[in-house]
């Protein structure tokens, strides 16, 4: 995949790029907003991580600018303003997801590809499967090996949330917004007790565990 | 904001209506010294002319007696004028005089009023009269007196009108002071529109200004003045916050990256891996704190300019109570949410939500296992509450004004894991939305909180609740 970091931060762009390059991207680079702004019109990006405060172009312009020019390529804001009013501010913009600086890397990669995820609609499902693993999004059903299993609305919300992004990590913080609709800092984490009630309901008694839970960053369903 | 007093509520009608009555009252005054003096005078001249008159006849009395005084009394009522005489015996036998038949008059000797009638145009007209009886020697009476009736006609026009008068005084005073009151009540509206809207979160707003440069121009000019200068205030406010927070995050955000290249460096196993990835936790801790003290700082000098939107408390007691209700049941707490009414008040979604789980994080903290731990909205006609309230060990009374200090922690909870930024964070929270953060005592044990939202705070809610479409 390609991504273009636009940050003027060299010492966090070479981290980023390093660290995206290092996951299998490739990335280009930007220190200022007119270069990136020229760089996301010119070349295809699959998603470009813009940061909120650029020299020269500032962030909220320049993804005015590119959707000014018809280019629709999802893009992840990257701040380290204040929060309230900043992310609201930064996806009227026309961003698609916004994280706050300091980051966990885990957390942007995972953001990154969901945002990449969405970019290739994979037109109206009524099935996920994962494994043995089955959801009925049209009857609201679950099964695993042939076997119903029972969840609350909100457990259902949640395993199709992690479905839809099997083999890649979901973090709490992405489950909080996408499933409760919510962006705040649960001061506990109360998205841990949740997954591993999910947990208990669609692994417990088979051998082979799909819900994983990745080691600081979030958790990932995936069919091994 | 308070509500639009009504015209006779206002100053300006208060005003006027207290002056209509003083100024009423000074003109009846006035009038009736007038009216008062001018008679006199023209009492006092009458009078006069009858001293005058009684002196002439009383000379002629004495040097031609009786005959002498009747042949000056019929000489001088040859022509009909203003003199009034009568002479008559003490059988009410007239000797001479212009009156058809003696008046109604009692006492001898002083200057009396009386009606009498005389031809005019062939008609008898009741007209009034004043003057003195006089007793000649003999057994005659002598009546001179004035006709006094133009006094008299002017005397009853004007107390016939004076009522009139002050009524109308009243009636277009009343009316001019109603016109005064609505006009100043309608600038003064303006004034208080333009501050609920600023109170509301809308600082560009302005007092709009007449343009008649009068005092009204002048206090809206002030406090526009004031304005500009608390915009630029918060604005400054928002520069710092926002520099603060760029400043200390991208040294914060360089940290955790090299943190993390050198857990991913150290193959993230050895103990030196654990030693950092404590550290990058600790660093999460510290960044998690500082984004607390931010939100907090934000949202008590209100510089922030959250979305505001029609919301059902309800609603999000409900999705909080879901969320949590897991960890409760982890630590064998019950949470429960009481059913109640739809709650809408204009709030910030996201913030209402992380105020109240606060506050159900801390019930669900404090309170020992077996405990109950209750989320309940409730709509009285003053306000909306939203509150939590458990059957922990509760907060004495001493400290309550104390714990929503920043980082302030009860010696209780000093082991506990918390930064001792979550009330502090929920009543700063409070403060943005008008609202109040109310730590009561719960019966029989425990802590009651409570979001109190104003009834100015109240919203109908849309017909069913927005919200973004689920990836």
């Amino acid at each position: 995949m390609r991504i273009l970091v636009i940050e003027d931060d060299l010492e966090a762009q070479r981290y980023l790029v390093q660290g995206l390059k290092e996951s299998g991207h490739v990335v280009d680079d930007a220190g200022d907003g007119e270069t990136g702004l020229s760089l996301a019109l010119s070349r295809p990006y699959d998603v470009p991580s813009v940061d909120r405060m650029l020299p020269k172009l500032d962030g909220l312009k320049l993804v005015a600018g590119m959707r000014e020019h018809g280019n629709s390529t999802p893009v992840l804001f990257l701040s380290a303003l204040s929060e309230v009013d900043d992310r609201v501010k930064g996806l009227k913009a026309g961003g698609d997801d916004y994280l706050t600086k300091p980051y966990a890397f885990v957390e942007l990669l995972a953001r990154v590809d969901a945002l990449m995820r969405r970019r290739s609609p994979v037109g109206v499902k009524t099935r996920l499967d994962v494994g043995d693993l089955e959801l009925d999004l049209l009857s609201r059903a679950a099964k695993r090996s042939g076997t119903d299993i029972e969840l609350q609305p909100r457990e259902f919300r949640l395993l199709e949330y992690l479905m839809r992004h099997a083999g890649q990590v979901v973090t709490r913080t992405m489950l909080l917004e996408s499933v409760w609709e919510y962006h705040f800092d649960p001061q506990t984490n109360v998205i841990d007790v949740h997954i591993s009630r999910l947990r208990a309901k669609i692994d417990k008694g088979f051998e082979v565990p799909l819900l994983h839970t990745v080691r600081g960053a979030g958790y990932m369903i995936r069919a091994h | 904001m308070r509500t639009k007093p009504g015209l006779l509520q206002t100053q300006a009608f208060r005003i006027v209506l207290v002056y209509v009555l003083l100024f009423a009252f000074s003109v009846t005054a006035l009038l009736f010294f007038t009216y008062w003096n001018t008679r006199r005078t023209l009492d006092d001249q009458t009078d006069q002319i009858i001293e005058a008159e009684i002196t002439g006849l009383r000379e002629e009395y004495q040097h031609f007696g009786l005959p002498g005084l009747v042949e000056t009394v019929r000489a001088r009522t040859l022509h009909q004028g203003q003199a009034l005489y009568m002479l008559s015996d003490n059988k009410h036998h007239v000797l001479a005089g212009n009156l058809a038949f003696w008046p109604q008059v009692s006492e001898m000797g002083s200057v009396v009023e009386f009606d009498y009638e005389r031809p005019v145009d062939g008609k008898l007209e009741a007209r009034r009269a004043r003057g003195r009886v006089l007793l000649v020697p003999g057994d005659f009476m002598l009546l001179v007196s004035q006709d006094v009736h133009d006094r008299y006609l002017t005397e009853r026009m004007f107390t016939t009108t004076l009522p009139w008068t002050v009524l109308l005084i009243l009636l277009l005073g009343t009316a001019g002071g109603a016109l005064i009151g609505r006009n100043m009540l309608r600038r003064l509206d303006a004034i208080n529109r333009t501050s609920g809207e600023i109170i509301a979160g809308d600082l560009t707003r302005r007092v709009p200004l007449a343009g008649s440069g009068d005092e009204f121009d002048a206090l809206a000019e002030n406090l526009n003045r004031m304005l500009d200068r608390i915009e630029r205030l918060m604005k400054g406010m928002r520069e710092v916050t926002d520099s603060v927070a760029h400043d200390l995050r991208t040294p914060l955000n360089r940290l955790r990256n090299r943190l993390e290249e050198s857990v991913a460096r150290l193959n993230a196993s050895g103990a030196q891996a654990g030693e950092i990835e404590r550290a990058i936790a600790e660093t999460d801790q510290l960044i998690a704190t500082f984004n607390a003290l931010l939100l907090i700082a934000e949202t008590d000098a209100g510089t922030t300019r959250a979305a505001m939107s029609p919301l059902d408390l309800g609603e999000v007691a409900a999705d909080v109570t879901e969320l949590y209700e897991p960890l409760a049941d982890e630590k064998k707490i019950s949470l429960t949410l009481l059913p109640g009414p739809p709650a809408g008040v204009e709030a910030n979604r996201s913030l209402v939500a992380q105020a109240l789980a606060n506050l159900v994080d801390n019930a669900i903290k404090y309170t020992p296992a077996g405990g109950q731990v209750r989320i309940a909205t409730a709509v009285s006609d003053e306000s909306m509450d939203l509150s939590v309230s458990d059957t922990g060990p509760g907060i004495p009374l001493a400290d309550r004004p104390r714990v929503t200090e920043r980082f302030v922690r009860l010696e209780a909870s000093r082991n506990s894991p918390g930064s001792g930024l979550g009330l502090s964070l929920v009543a700063a929270v409070a403060h943005y939305h008008g609202a109040e953060l109310v730590l009561e005592d719960n019966a029989p044990t425990g802590l009651k909180a409570v979001l109190r939202f104003p009834k100015s705070a109240m919203r109908a809610l849309p017909g069913a609740p927005l919200k973004s479409a689920a990836e």
